[in-house]
């Protein structure tokens, strides 16, 4: 099997990497919609949906009945109705943009998976090699690049919607990314110019932020979280105005532009725009953990690479030196991180009351702009302090 | 009334950054995650019906099975959406309860139009109809939204009271005290 998979030209191997990758992360965008609706429920005293079941699965005895309280049935049904409805396309709408929006919403979401290393195993001489679709030093600045292209189908879809709500929140849905872009990028530099050391070959790699990460001592193991608290705080906010979350939700707003950008959208063309924002939460989540919460390092100041060999230590069998195993490890480490950020992501949203557009324009750019330079300048005289003795 | 100055103190820096409030806020909604659940799992649990419910009009019998109704026609009257209908009828010389003379023939209540207003129990001399418990009715048809007579009786039952004004008055009348 793997011998068979290696030996497929270099380009298959990629296209099926990348088609696994986005069945992961296409299904995780349904899920997490559900998993919104049960967190919502939760937090508000009533049990969510839990009454769809498939009849095969409702005769196992206890698992069944567990399965559907959880509501997982209501993911497909959901998905069902959405495929399924019918697709409508408004009379006042410019229809060739219109039907780009959704189309240039997921082309994003699904692009940047692509640099983000979700796992890492280690090789025979001991080195970790993350799990990655394609390593490449630019990493973190291909995030930021292809991400911020996201906002043009916003913009697509307020505009070709012709209708004023649609407009009125994809006008403010690209202000909104636009003075968030700022702080997010700001506030990342620290930490790379921690990683990468003067006249020494630079990255911008995130496989390489968790190296960082990983090394022995108590600086070495120590996360960045509590290395530079304030840069993560910066990037959390603005992830929360990237992703559209509340408090941020400007360009949604329903409460004041009936949908935002997609009043007009209905069936699977509006199904894709929130599979997207669940998909950008997914990677955005993602990229916070590997910068600020150690990847796949289970705690702080224990690396993988150590967890496994004490695990093997322990068991005594060979079990736990197998590279898939130890990846699987990884994976699972990762995504169990990645869970936890989007049930935050939730736990904020049913929390927070969303701010006015002023007042996010007001902490874009009077509060969080300043404090996310004042923290750059601060890390690079820092920085410079401890490398010029190191 | 005395005028109580309240001061107001100024946030302080940490209270300003808005985070400290956050932070109150997600506990608060983590507490909520564990505390028991309010809702009522509708058709599995049902909710108690507290006494003097106004639920759907039914007609009730009394305890001798004889049904209570005169076709007076007043909850008719006073039905303020119109939603009752009754046609009156005579009671046959040879029936038992010949002596109450009259009965409805037909009687219907749409329920489509009904208000739950308990007018009509509240103006029937007969004591015959009923607001009674039951708060759920569908149907897939206008039809079936009809409650016909066979129907109400069947859901209001006897009504246990035991004043047999009727046949006090049948006996009166035989012991020749006709004015009674």
């Amino acid at each position: 099997m793997v011998d068979f998979y290696l030996q497929l030209h270099p380009f298959v191997q990629g296209l099926l990497k990348g088609l696994a990758v986005i069945l992961v992360i296409f299904p995780l965008g349904g899920v997490c919609s559900m998993a919104e609706r049960k967190v919502s429920a939760w937090i508000q005293d009533r049990p969510g949906p839990n009454r769809a079941i498939v009849p095969w699965i409702a005769w196992i005895p206890f698992f069944g009945k567990f399965l559907q309280r959880l509501g997982l049935f209501h993911v497909m049904a959901d998905g069902g109705k959405m495929l399924f409805k019918e697709d409508s396309l408004p009379d006042h709408v410019n229809k060739f943009y219109f039907v780009l929006a959704p189309i240039v919403a997921m082309i994003p979401a699904l692009t940047t998976v692509t640099v983000v290393p979700f796992g890492a195993y280690l090789d025979p001489a001991g080195r970790v090699i993350p799990l990655v679709l394609a390593n490449v030093d630019v990493g973190l600045l291909a995030v930021f690049a292809v991400a911020s292209l996201g906002v043009y189908s916003l913009i697509l879809a307020g505009w070709a919607s012709n209708s004023k709500y649609p407009f009125l929140g994809s006008v403010r849905a690209s202000a909104q990314l636009i003075s968030y872009e700022l702080s997010m990028t700001l506030s990342v530099i620290p930490v790379f110019l921690w990683i990468n050391a003067p006249g020494a070959e630079g990255t911008m790699g995130l496989g390489k932020a968790v190296e960082f990460q990983s090394l022995p001592g108590f600086w070495g193991g120590m996360w960045f979280i509590f290395l530079m608290p304030v840069s993560a705080f910066i990037f959390l906010t603005s992830l929360f105005a990237e992703t559209n979350r509340q408090p941020f939700d400007m360009p949604e707003s329903e409460a004041d532009l009936v949908g935002g950008f997609h009043t007009e959208y209905g069936a699977f063309k509006w199904g894709l725009f929130f599979v997207a924002e669940y998909a950008n939460m997914i990677i955005g989540s993602g990229v916070f953990i590997l910068l600020f919460f150690g990847g796949w390092n289970p705690l702080p100041w224990i690396p993988i690479a150590d967890l496994v060999g004490w695990l093997h230590h322990l068991t005594g069998s060979a079990f736990w030196a197998n590279p898939f195993v130890v990846g699987l490890l990884s994976i699972l480490i990762f995504f169990a991180k990645v869970i936890f950020m989007i049930f935050v992501f939730m736990w904020v949203r049913w929390t927070v009351p969303r701010f006015r557009y002023d007042q996010v324009m007001e902490i874009g750019w009077k509060k969080l702009l300043p404090l996310a330079i004042a923290n750059l300048l601060a890390y690079a005289v820092g920085i410079a302090i401890v490398q010029m003795k190191g | 009334m005395a005028v109580i100055p309240v001061e107001r103190k100024p946030l302080t820096l940490v209270e300003r950054t808005y985070l400290p409030q956050i932070l109150g806020g997600l506990k608060t909604t983590l507490r909520h995650f564990v505390t028991p659940k309010q809702t009522m799992e509708y058709p599995e649990q049902r909710p108690a019906i507290p006494p003097g419910y106004r639920g759907v009009p039914v007609l009730v019998k009394d305890p001798h099975g004889r049904e209570k109704c005169v076709s007076c026609q007043l909850c008719e009257f006073v039905c303020p959406p119109k939603a009752i209908r009754i046609t009156p009828g005579e009671i046959s010389a040879d029936a038992p309860d010949a002596h109450v003379e009259r009965a409805p023939r037909e009687f219907d209540i749409d329920m489509l139009r009904c208000i739950y207003c308990g007018l009509c129990q509240e103006v029937c001399p007969e004591e015959a109809i009923f607001l009674q418990n039951q708060y759920s009715m569908s149907g897939y048809t206008r039809a079936e939204m009809i409650n016909h007579k066979d129907r109400l009786y069947e859901l209001g039952g006897t009504l246990p009271d035991q004043h047999f004004k009727w046949d006090k008055k049948k006996a009166a009348e035989v012991a020749g005290n006709a004015g009674h």
